[in-house]
C-alpha cells in the first residue's frame, strides 16, 4: 500500500506541472456570492454548513430562539443566482447554488421541499410538475392503468 | 423525547450569551461521556423565546364574531402561505369559519376554529416519530423535519385541527416553511410570539373593529386574557375529553 502511494506520488511529482485552468470542468462550477465572505472561511462552510442549519433548526423550531446566523433564508441574502429574465432561480433550476455541488456529488437534500429556495420577498414561479390540473393528473393515471390493463389481457393469465 | 444537541463550536451565534447562560446558577450541566451532554435550565430561563413560565392562549368571544366576516382565515392564509386549490378534501386549513346552528330557535352562531393548543394533546400523544410536539409555553406544533406524514395525529385531534400537505409546494412564506408529505397546522404564529407580536388573525380581527379575538399569556393573572376568563364564563371545546385547551370561548 504505502509503495503504491510513493510510486503514485513520484508519478505526480514527475508529471507536468497543471495549472488551474486545467482543472476547468473537473469539480463544480460554484455560483459567485454577493456581500462579506463567512469569518469562519469557505473550508469550515463547505464541511459544516449542514451541521451548522441542523443545530440551529432545533434551537429555533423547540426553543423559538429566532436570532440565529445559521438559518436558511439567510444563506440566499448572498447565494441567490438570476435567471436570463433577471428573477431568482428557484431549486428546480441547475443552476441554483445548492445543486450547483450537490448535484456534482449525487447528494439530494430535502430542505426545499418546505423551505423556498429564493430569498424572501421574490414571487417564485409556478411548479413545472404543478402545470397540470387536477383532471389531467387522472385522465393520465387512467391511460396508465388503461395501458396497463391491455398488457395483462394481451399476455393472458399464466396458469 | 428529542434533545437538540447543543455544540457551541459549529454556531456563531450570540456565543457570549449562552456562555453566560450555560454559567448561570440556575443551569445544570451534566456529562455524561464526552461529547454527550445534558443541560437543564431552571425555572423559565431559557435561551429561545419559548418561555416555561408562559402559557399562550386565545380567547374567542362568539358574540362578536361577525358570521360573513372571514378575516381571520385571509390573514393566516396570507402570513402563513397556505391556500386553497379547489379540492375542499384535501386543502390545507388552518383555521376557519364553523357556524353552528341551533334547531330550536334558528338561531346561528359563527366563530373561527383552530389548533386547539391543547395542555395534554392528543396529537402529541399518538406521533411515532416525536414530530408532533408541545413547546415550553404551550403552542403545540409540527416539526416537519421529523414528521413522516403518517397522518396519525389528524386522526387523534378532535377539532380536526391539522391538514396534510398533498402536492408540491412552492413559494413559501419564510416564516411557515411546508411540504408535501407532512401534516400542518395552526402554529399560533409562533414567529411572531418569538418576537412579541400577536397572532396574524388577531391581528386582522382587531383591524376590521370586531375585536373577538385576545391573544395573550394564560398564567399571567395580569394579562388581559386572564382577567376576562376570571371575570366572564367562557367554555373549552370539547370539554369531556379533558384537555384543558389554550382556545377558549365566551358567549357559546
Amino acid at each position: 500500500m504505502l509503495r503504491a502511494l510513493v510510486f503514485l506520488g513520484l508519478l505526480l511529482a514527475l508529471a507536468a506541472p497543471v495549472s488551474a485552468q486545467d482543472f476547468a470542468g473537473l469539480g463544480p462550477e460554484i455560483p459567485k456570492a454577493t456581500g462579506d465572505p463567512h469569518p469562519e472561511g469557505n473550508r469550515v462552510m463547505r464541511r459544516r454548513h449542514m451541521e451548522m442549519m441542523r443545530h440551529d433548526r432545533d434551537m429555533t423550531m423547540h426553543d423559538g430562539e429566532r436570532e440565529i446566523d445559521a438559518s436558511i433564508s439567510e444563506c440566499f441574502e448572498c447565494h441567490s443566482v438570476k435567471d436570463e429574465a433577471g428573477g431568482y432561480v428557484t431549486y428546480e433550476s441547475e443552476k441554483h447554488f445548492c445543486r450547483a455541488c450537490h448535484d456534482f456529488v449525487a447528494v439530494k437534500v430535502d430542505c426545499f421541499m418546505c423551505h423556498r429556495s429564493t430569498p424572501e420577498g421574490f414571487e417564485e414561479p409556478a411548479l413545472h410538475a404543478m402545470g397540470s390540473s387536477a383532471e389531467q393528473d387522472i385522465d393520465l393515471a387512467r391511460t396508465y392503468l388503461e395501458g396497463l390493463a391491455g398488457e395483462h389481457t394481451e399476455s393472458g393469465r399464466p396458469e | 423525547m428529542k434533545i437538540p444537541s447543543l455544540k457551541p463550536a459549529t454556531t456563531r451565534v450570540d456565543a457570549g450569551r449562552r456562555d453566560f447562560l450555560k454559567s448561570g446558577a440556575s443551569a445544570v450541566t451534566l456529562t455524561i461521556a464526552s461529547g454527550v451532554t445534558l443541560m437543564a435550565f431552571g425555572g423559565s430561563e431559557a435561551e429561545g423565546a419559548a418561555d416555561a413560565g408562559k402559557r399562550w392562549g386565545l380567547l374567542i368571544d362568539v358574540n362578536k364574531c361577525a358570521q360573513d366576516c372571514t378575516a381571520c382565515v385571509s390573514a393566516c392564509q396570507h402570513e402563513n402561505g397556505w391556500k386553497g386549490r379547489g379540492t375542499p378534501e384535501t386543502d390545507a386549513q388552518w383555521i376557519r369559519k364553523v357556524t353552528l346552528k341551533n334547531h330550536a330557535t334558528g338561531h346561528e352562531t359563527s366563530m373561527p376554529v383552530m389548533c386547539q393548543h391543547c395542555e395534554k394533546p392528543p396529537c402529541v400523544n399518538v406521533c411515532p416519530t416525536g414530530a408532533s410536539f408541545k413547546r415550553k409555553d404551550g403552542i403545540v406544533l409540527v416539526d416537519k423535519h421529523i414528521c413522516i406524514g403518517c397522518r396519525y395525529c389528524m386522526m387523534a385531534c378532535p377539532f380536526k385541527a391539522r391538514s396534510f400537505v398533498h402536492e408540491p409546494t412552492n413559494n413559501q412564506s419564510v416564516n411557515a416553511p411546508r411540504g408535501q408529505g407532512t401534516v400542518e397546522s395552526c402554529t399560533l404564529c409562533v414567529h411572531r410570539v418569538d418576537k412579541g407580536e400577536i397572532p396574524a388573525c388577531v391581528e386582522a380581527c382587531d383591524a376590521t373593529g370586531n375585536g373577538a379575538m385576545i391573544f395573550g399569556d394564560l398564567k399571567d393573572p395580569e394579562s388581559e386574557i386572564s382577567k376576562r376568563l376570571a371575570e366572564y364564563p367562557s367554555v373549552a371545546l370539547r370539554p369531556d375529553l379533558d384537555l384543558n385547551p389554550g382556545v377558549r370561548y365566551a358567549k357559546l
